[in-house]
């Protein structure tokens, strides 16, 4: 990020760098292959797991490779439920990619409006916000999302909720940094210098210069949030049990593992940590490719 | 570095190794719920009363079923319509060698009326049940007159624990327990040590009145997570553990090195049905609320009943262990109906029934219910929604926490008003334990009519009512003779459960995981107690 | 000077005083405590009786006057369940978590700091890809799945660790703690590993990092062409540059890993603060829950307070204004 011309994507030279590490392009092809199984779940997945009338407790605990009596194969076997577990995951999965995304593209937005408005306007403003920023992130998330979930209760937007208010403030700080590096730099000068307005300064100018370093933070964060998703619903906070994500299908296996149903617990298990390791994978090398100095 | 290592290994094991005079026979019990206080006032939590009956005893002890046995009385009699006159143990020591007698029971009774500050749940609702009034006759004999006849006696004294009252009076409740200051008990065990979240010791009273107990030091150690416990017993941390997760019993019970001892329990798990016109959580096809609501139909409950498979929740959920119910009180205790049979899964008639009554085309429902309170609830909830929803009744499963449950269950949101709750939920999974092994305060607590006023219908959260119901079960309340009361029970028991008041679902099976080496006498009610565990020969 | 400390000292009682507000108020308004502890036969005046007992029955800022006056004289209240001191409580259990988060540590940098010297020296060698893709799985993998995984290998399957629980404790100066027994060694292994493995990726990370910049600085090459022995530069100056750094972050991810504890402990059933905190949750332990949360928030807020002088006394820039980046 050396040259002072705003430009919204990364130039083709950082990219063809990105993809010089054999492992970014696996952690991509694997990240993106999960996303696709996200958004296509409905159409992928041999069963709507939601639908009770569908799920049969008959079914229960079927390791893989059984099938059901009615004759459909259940691949990775069933849960306790009679769940075809399969089913279960590709819903998982996307419940907890939606989970993650959507909490990271909030706090990235409030972090961000925040951090430029820190930077740009300086003084107590400043003072004031980064003080609150500090502050979050001097408590733990983990026990901030935990205390939030038991006031709050269960649901998905409740836990959107409480993965934005740890998240945001490491945008915040990301954002003003890289702000106010941003605009003390000659086009930021040159365009004060044209009267153009405070916002399209902030939002027209500095911002697109932020992006890439917010790209890198985004991705880390949202395997961040992810894994805490994970742990929280395992806890029993979080997630209501009939729409399982990834964490609670995990802590709903963990009952069976010492009889010895390794699917139920196990195979979400791996599935989380490869979504979780590539998305670290490609965040690392985006950081490398981007922004050395991150 | 390696050797200096082990030396440092060596020097700690020296510090540590406690000083062992004799062979001790100890046994180590992983329990579920650590016990919160030793005072046996403070909460009336299980997993607290099983610790405290190990120290303190009772007027009236509790047979395996929940029977009422003598305890600290001997006997017990009515000698007028409202008298009753108990005849108490001679002879029996404190642990600090203290004689027991009758001014031990004024003082405890008399510290429950007074209240035990800062108590979440003292048992002293059970001295005000009939109004109570206490006297001491002599030394050993002691008269309760209440304001009208009251049956339940011995099974009311059965929940109130004795306390000493040289060594408790003037204490700071809860506090001066936990340090074993006042935790003076008669049982067969005394306190040894409480260390919070870690375990709880007790040790052998060589004077104990019934002969001496079985086991030199008993250790309860808490352990929360079911398949924790359950690693803790099969790698030998612990001899003994309650509720083995039901998904391992099988693999107990193939295992030559592990027994299972197993009863059913007083706990009954079944489905209340709100009988409110218009129930929020109760729906048509688009969404609208019904009127009138569709589960005053007693056909529509019937058919709710009968499209469960009770048989496959036992075999498939429950690892066997539960009892497939349509009683509200499990077999042995009085007041339970020969012949009141668990309907059996049959999803055609269950549909006809729902056609009969006009919802041919089925409507939907959101079942309420807890998942960290009775044994494998939430899966529960979800295996009848799969039930329900294959005859047509479209169903959604809402599962919380007991600490969110409860309230709401009982009381609606925080803005209802005492002695005007209006519970939440329109169809919800619970259950009831029948403490006393008495059939009469379950038929008065969930089938009659709810009056906050007189107590009954305390937990009647569907606001069932039914005159016929509601006229036995206050005639129950006030009949001494057991065979007369008992033939009302009955009868009260079967009019409400052929109306489908509630829908039963089965009562719990209790069942504990063991050493071979061991052997255990199960109780109904649920308690863990070194009492009820041998060693075999 | 003065003025600066006095400024952060009322800048950390105002955030006490809003956290009191938030906890408590938060707190209060879940659920319904009541109801857990009664049983099924306690009829509506048992119930009043009992909400009256717990102070229930009065309007909720009364209860928050008391509780605030309370807490002025160090009275954090009494839990529900226990009918004990909340921070009585909490002093007993402390020592273990901290006993926990403490080997969490010293496995974090045993383990940690020579694999991340190794990836330093040997950037491109394969131990070193092996060693960083290890430090990005630690890093990633919930630990609550490490948990369980490791439960059903060590203890159930080949049955080598205990499952669950505390070892043996010995009184050191009045605390009980199970680090110098076998047993307790025994016990604490497998959850102390679990919790050290997030730390541990950060160190080797940082390690490696560090070990980067310092083998290129001017002084370290100054040193190698002054003919001093590798081992002694390694040693000597590289270590002492990249610890700095290391022990900075550590101390404040301390913190972090006291509550991550609560994972931990929930898992292992380790009769720590977390674990309790998770009990206290489960039963509506209003009082309980609260004195942990603001034993929390009073300890951080300190943490934060003294870092912020010691940062002061040792760089004059942080006094002078916010601005520094």
């Amino acid at each position: 990020m050396s040259g002072t011309v705003a430009h919204t994507a990364p130039a083709p030279g950082v990219w063809r760098e990105f993809f010089r590490s054999p492992a970014a392009i696996v952690a991509l092809a694997t990240f993106s292959g999960f996303c696709l199984v996200a958004l296509f779940a409905p159409w992928i997945a041999p069963q709507n797991p939601y639908d009770l009338a569908q799920v049969d407790i008959m079914d229960s605990l079927l390791p893989p490779g059984s099938e059901s009596w009615t004759g459909a194969p259940y691949h990775l076997g069933t849960d306790g439920q009679g769940r075809d577990m399969l089913s279960a995951m590709i819903y998982g999965i996307r419940i907890s990619l939606l989970v993650g995304l959507v909490s990271g593209v909030i706090a990235l937005a409030v972090g961000t409006v925040v951090g430029l408005v820190a930077a740009y306007r300086g003084g107590w403003v400043d003072t004031i916000l980064m003080r609150i920023v500090d502050l979050q992130l001097s408590f733990p998330t983990i026990l901030v999302a935990l205390i939030l979930l038991v006031i709050l209760g269960r649901g998905v937007d409740k836990i959107i909720f409480a993965l934005v208010v740890v998240q945001w403030a490491y945008f915040a700080r990301t954002v003003r940094g890289v702000a106010l590096v941003e605009s003390v730099r000659e086009y930021v000068d040159a365009a004060k210098g044209l009267r153009l307005g405070h916002l399209r300064i902030l939002f027209g100018h500095i911002l697109p210069n932020c992006l890439p370093t917010m790209l890198v933070v985004a991705t880390m964060q949202m395997a961040a949030a992810i894994s805490l998703e994970a742990t929280l619903s395992f806890l029993g906070l979080g997630l209501p049990p009939t729409r399982p994500s990834l964490g609670l299908l995990i802590a709903n296996g963990f009952d069976y593992l010492q009889s010895g149903r390794y699917w139920i617990s196990v195979l979400p298990g791996l599935v989380l940590l490869a979504i979780i390791v590539s998305a670290n994978v490609l965040g690392d090398r985006m950081r490398d490719t981007l922004n050395p100095h991150l | 570095m390696n050797y200096r290592m082990s030396w440092l290994l060596a020097a700690s094991i020296a510090i540590a190794s406690p000083t062992f005079a004799l062979a001790q026979d100890v046994l180590t019990i992983g329990v579920r719920s650590e016990a919160a206080s030793m005072d046996p006032h403070w909460t009336q939590l299980s997993g607290d009363t099983q610790v405290q009956e190990h120290i303190f005893e009772r007027l009236v002890g509790l047979s395996p079923t929940s029977q009422p046995i003598p305890g600290l009385a001997v006997s017990w009699a009515p000698i007028d319509e409202t008298t009753w006159e108990f005849k108490l143990r001679e002879g029996v020591k404190w642990h600090d060698g203290e004689d027991f007698t009758a001014d031990d029971v004024i003082f405890t009774y008399d510290r429950l009326r007074a209240g035990v500050s800062g108590a979440p749940a003292s048992p002293a609702f059970q001295l005000e049940k009939g109004g109570k009034q206490w006297t001491k006759v002599d030394d050993f004999t002691l008269r309760i007159t209440t304001e009208g006849p009251y049956p339940t006696m011995a099974e009311d004294l059965a929940m109130l624990p004795i306390i000493a009252e040289h060594a408790a009076s003037g204490v700071e409740p809860s506090v001066d327990f936990n340090t074993g200051q006042a935790a003076i008990g008669t049982g067969p065990y005394m306190f040894e040590e409480y260390s919070p979240g870690s375990q709880i010791t007790v040790k052998k009273f060589a004077d104990y009145w019934g002969g001496e107990p079985h086991w030199d030091q008993v250790v309860f150690r808490p352990v929360g997570q079911d398949s924790a416990r359950l690693a803790a017993l099969l790698n030998g941390d612990v001899d003994m553990i309650d509720y083995p997760p039901t998904i391992d019993i099988p693999q107990l019970l193939e295992d030559p090195n592990f027994v299972v001892s197993t009863i059913p329990a007083d706990r009954l798990i079944y489905i209340i049905p709100g009988y409110k016109h218009i129930e929020p959580f109760i729906t048509d096809a688009e969404g609208n609320p019904m009127v009138p609501n569709p589960l005053r139909d007693w056909r529509v409950r019937k058919a709710l009943s009968l499209s469960i498979n009770r048989d496959a929740i036992r075999d498939r959920i429950m690892g066997g262990a539960s009892l497939p119910a349509k009683n509200i009180v499990p077999p042995g205790f009085f007041g339970y109906v020969e012949g009141l049979e668990a309907d059996a899964y049959d999803p055609e008639q269950a549909q006809a029934l729902l056609a009969q009554a006009g919802y041919g085309d089925g409507f939907n429902v959101t079942l309420h219910g807890p998942n960290d309170r009775y044994i494998n609830d939430a899966r529960i909830l979800e295996a009848i929604a799969q039930m329900w929803s294959r005859v047509g009744v479209t169903t959604e499963v809402d599962a919380m926490p007991r600490n969110v449950f409860f309230s709401r269950l009982i009381r609606g949101d925080e803005l209802s008003m005492p002695g005007f709750d209006v519970p939440e939920f329109s169809i919800a999974l619970t259950g009831w334990g029948t403490v006393a092994g008495e059939a009469t305060y379950t038929v008065s607590g969930t089938l009659e009519t709810y009056n906050a006023v007189t107590g009954g219908g305390n937990g009647n959260f569907g606001r069932y009512s039914n005159t016929e119901v509601d006229a036995r079960s206050v005639l129950a309340k006030r009949t001494i003779d057991n065979d007369t009361r008992r033939a009302i029970l009955e009868e009260a028991i079967t009019i409400g459960m052929e109306d489908y008041a509630y829908i039963p679902v089965h009562f719990q099976v209790n069942q504990w995981g063991m050493k071979a080496s061991l052997t255990h006498e199960p109780r109904t009610n649920e308690r863990t107690r070194a009492m009820d565990v041998r060693r075999v020969e | 000077m003065t003025e600066f400390i006095v400024k952060r000292l009322l800048q950390a009682l105002l955030v006490l005083a809003v956290m009191t507000v938030l906890v408590f108020f938060g707190v209060n308004v879940i659920g319904n405590p009541v109801y857990i502890f009664a049983s099924s036969e306690c009829d509506q005046p048992c119930l009043d009786a009992i909400i009256k007992d717990l102070g229930l029955d009065r309007p909720i800022w009364e209860q928050y006057w008391v509780f605030i006056g309370n807490l002025l004289q160090g009275d954090l209240g009494n839990s529900f369940t226990h009918g004990v001191p909340a921070m009585s409580l909490i002093w007993q259990r402390l020592p273990a978590t901290l006993e926990l988060a403490f080997c969490a540590l010293v496995i974090a940098l045993t383990v940690g700091l020579p694999l991340g010297v190794a990836a330093g020296l040997r950037p491109t060698h394969w131990t070193s890809r092996v060693i960083m893709g290890f430090s990005m799985i630690a890093f990633s993998v919930p630990i609550f799945w490490i948990g369980l995984i490791m439960i059903i290998v060590f203890s159930v399957s080949l049955g080598w660790m205990p499952a669950v629980g505390r070892g043996d404790t010995v009184d050191i100066l009045g605390v009980d703690l199970s680090l110098f027994t076998l047993d307790g060694l025994h016990h604490l292994a497998m959850p102390a590993f679990t919790l050290s493995l997030i730390m541990m990726a950060m160190v080797i990370r940082l390690t490696r990092a560090g070990m980067r910049e310092v083998l290129f600085s001017d002084y370290i090459k100054f040193a190698r062409a002054n003919g001093i022995r590798e081992r002694r530069i390694l040693t000597l100056h590289v270590m002492r540059n990249i610890l700095i750094p290391i022990v900075t972050v550590l101390g404040m991810e301390f913190g972090g890993v006291i509550a991550f504890a609560v994972v931990v402990e929930s898992i292992f059933s380790w009769p720590g603060v977390g674990k309790m905190l998770i009990d206290a949750i489960a039963v509506l332990d209003r009082p309980l829950i609260v004195a942990y949360l603001i034993f929390v928030v009073i300890m951080f807020v300190t943490l934060n307070l003294i870092t912020d002088i010691i940062y002061s006394l040792l760089d004059p820039r942080v006094r002078l204004g916010g601005n520094s980046s």
